[in-house]
């Protein structure tokens, strides 16, 4: 059994809170006790009915506004597919935090409206997926039951979508006409809508192919700790701890250390203290090399055979996440990529861009909390890095403020 | 490629461990003897082998604590060659004129926070690794993986950094600490598979075993001194587990006949009442209890 993640994207106004309660209910997720709080709480706010926005909204403050202001996790399973929910609010004014909840999702559900159709809510949601990389987008298009479950509504907003998705890098992309307060094809079949031959939302949840989403190709593994025992029996050792970003290592595969340039072999590859023949993406693992080189923190070793880009020179979208302060060129960061951390500093604003119309604004001279723009770095030690859309794990960065030390600004490298 | 969802959460628990070690100058691992911190020793040695843990096990002890959790606690540190640093709630209670809660639900989990604080700035630890899970209370499922804490241990969940991808800030000023949940995304289930599939040898209170218990208020907390007794108590003898391992005076025992980890995972799958709910007693009191304890620098 393997694991998805996936975002639900929409405000509580399309239904999002009870899609999700929804999913939870009818996989038989929700446990009695967490029904009977819900039902408490729900009768001490509203008239009566069961709220199931109540399940996933943790904070004092956003029970008290009945919004969502942060990301928030939900696990729930079925006999095929484990899930990680990742709920983020759907206004304009959290937008970081909806990036922050896209970065590490699968899957993204885009909720709309089916008496609204593709709105600019719609538009800015789907541009966040994309731009984070999302690979499979489900949208769902929900409270079918108030258009009459009507087949040319569905068909009219899905091919409104179509021409939107023609802007974005959308890979894998699925339309659903679905009912979330009824629970029509969310996990049953909606007999409401016998016109509708496509999948449920679970189907698509659970038959998504996520491992042939992670490059496959390029071997990257940034070194997170060098594990030296210093004992009688291991004086020698001396292990290269961390993750494999993408790619596949083995024994005897020729490597390059960045940025120094070193090259080597792969000794041996051991997991837990014990041989491997092989690691592989999101394998956490130590590797040993032939030689005895000069490594630390902050390297990365790759496969010799696939290079990535070694520069100083950076161009990057970025979403800054700072309220306080304003990013403007000249400002200097902590750039942190991988286990790498170097300082760099704002040598211009390319546009920016608005994320509801995907226009580009050229000559902006400061970016606040929430804008997207197009920006280039110049970083103090050169950095090993893919474009983010051909890997999320090596093309992705964040920006830290040096002196709040407060994480600013979510970059993927282009 | 068998890679599978206890694969990834372990590889994933692993890699953050890993940025403590990269990251911090003097973490702790916080250890409690329950079956989440135990799954934490596991997860950390398999990060640094063939090496040791590189950091201290530390223990806050109210003096309430099970003494099979106790035991297992000492035997693990040794067998894994851990330094293990314990303080005692009953210390700070006598150095800083504490008053203790007196009544019915007394307890002196809330005190505990006044301990780790003090030993955080005892041993000026900047990071310290936790077992909490998201799925296991609403507050925590908001909580980063990396949580920051100011110099007086407060979470403010209004003030939490972004965590993008997997690029955990660590960074902080003198004084501040960082709390780090490697199991933030396992569920109650995925620990015991987990513990199952590693063959982790448990403290025996989480097995069915015969007990004399205090039935209050349709719980059974076990009998002993430390717990104030009450009139309405009954005093009954039951065959129950643990399913969670706190202090005594707020963790109550479930009715339950199984012997074997493979029997206890065939028993939470069907409950259809969640860990938190069935035996913790301090999240009861209200809907944010956990939220409270938190801001004031409770795990």
């Amino acid at each position: 059994m393997d694991l998805l993640r996936f975002i639900t994207a929409g405000s509580v106004d399309d239904g999002k809170s009870t899609l999700i309660g929804r999913l939870l209910f009818d996989t038989k997720n929700i446990l009695a006790d967490q029904m009977e709080a819900i039902e408490k709480a729900s009768k001490t706010r509203n008239a009566g009915e069961i709220d199931l926005a109540l399940l996933t909204d943790g904070l004092r403050s956003e029970r008290e506004q009945g919004i969502t202001i942060d990301v928030a996790y939900k696990y729930f399973q079925t006999p095929n597919r484990k899930f990680i929910s990742i709920d983020a609010p759907g206004h304009i004014q959290y937008t970081r935090n909806m990036v922050t909840g896209a970065s590490n999702a699968d899957l993204a559900i885009i909720l709309i409206d089916a008496r609204h159709g593709v709105s600019e809510q719609t538009r800015r949601h789907s541009l966040i997926a994309s731009m984070l990389g999302i690979p499979h987008v489900a949208v769902a298009i929900n409270k079918m039951d108030l258009v009459g479950n009507s087949e040319d509504v569905f068909l009219k907003i899905a091919s409104d979508y179509k021409e939107l998705a023609k802007k974005l890098n959308i890979k894998d992309l699925t339309i659903i006409p679905v009912s979330a307060l009824i629970g029509d094809n969310i996990v049953e079949r909606s007999t409401n809508m016998p016109w509708y031959t496509g999948e449920t939302l679970l189907s698509v949840l659970e038959n998504v192919n996520v491992l042939k989403d992670y490059n496959s190709e390029d071997g990257r593994f940034s070194v997170q700790y060098v594990v030296r025992p210093q004992t009688e029996a291991l004086h020698d050792y001396r292990g290269y701890a961390g993750r494999v970003q993408s790619g596949t290592f083995k024994k005897g595969d020729s490597i390059k250390v960045l940025p120094s340039e070193f090259e080597s072999k792969i000794a041996k590859i051991e997991f837990g203290g014990n041989e491997v023949d092989q690691a592989t993406v999101l394998e956490s693992v130590t590797i040993l090399l032939e030689d005895d080189i000069d490594i630390s923190r902050g390297d990365t070793i790759v496969s010799a055979n696939s290079a990535p880009i070694v520069s100083q020179d950076i161009d990057a979208l970025i979403c800054w996440m700072d309220d306080k302060k304003q990013l403007k060129p000249g400002n200097k960061y902590v750039l942190q990529h991988g286990t790498a951390r170097t300082r760099c500093s704002v040598r211009g604003i390319d546009y920016q861009i608005d994320i509801s119309t995907y226009e580009q604004q050229d000559e902006v001279d400061s970016l606040k909390l929430n804008d997207v723009a197009k920006v280039v770095l110049r970083t103090a030690q050169p950095i090993a890095y893919d474009p983010y859309q051909s890997n999320r794990a090596t093309g992705a960065a964040i920006l830290i403020d040096e002196t709040s030390n407060i994480t600013v600004g979510a970059c993927m490298i282009e | 490629m068998n890679f599978d969802y206890l694969d990834q959460l372990e590889a994933e628990a692993i890699y953050i461990m890993r940025e403590v070690a990269g990251q911090f100058e003097r973490p702790a691992l916080l250890f409690s003897g329950g079956k989440d911190s135990i799954t934490l020793v596991r997860l950390a040695q398999k990060a640094f082998a063939p090496g040791k843990i590189p950091f201290p096990l530390v223990h806050v002890d109210t003096g309430h604590n099970f003494v099979e959790a106790t035991d297992y606690r000492d035997m693990l540190a040794e067998k894994t060659g851990s330094k293990l640093i314990v303080r005692y709630v009953e210390d700070t209670i006598k150095a800083k004129g504490l008053e203790e809660p007196t009544g019915k639900n007394a307890s002196r989990n809330w005190l505990q926070t006044f301990t780790l604080l003090d030993t955080i700035e005892e041993f000026e630890f900047d990071a310290c690794i936790g077992g909490a899970r998201r799925d296991e209370e609403k507050a925590r499922a908001k909580e980063r993986i990396f949580s920051f804490r100011d110099e007086f241990g407060q979470w403010d969940p209004k003030r939490q950094r972004p965590e993008l991808w997997n690029l955990f800030n660590g960074r902080i000023h003198k004084g501040e600490n960082v709390r780090v949940f490697p199991i933030s995304n396992w569920t109650e289930l995925d620990v015991w598979a987990y513990l199952k599939r590693e063959g982790i040898e448990l403290p025996s209170i989480y097995f069915a075993h015969q007990r004399e218990l205090i039935l209050r208020d349709g719980r059974l907390l076990n009998n002993t001194p430390v717990i104030e007794s009450d009139p309405e108590d009954q005093i009954v003898t039951r065959q129950v587990r643990f399913r969670t391992v706190g202090d005594m005076t707020c963790t109550a025992a479930v009715e339950s006949s199984a012997a074997t980890i493979e029997e206890v995972i065939a028993e939470i799958t069907v409950s259809r009442i969640s860990e938190r709910g069935e035996t913790r007693i301090d999240d009861q009191q209200t809907e944010a209890a956990m939220e409270d304890r938190k801001k004031g620098g409770y795990f």
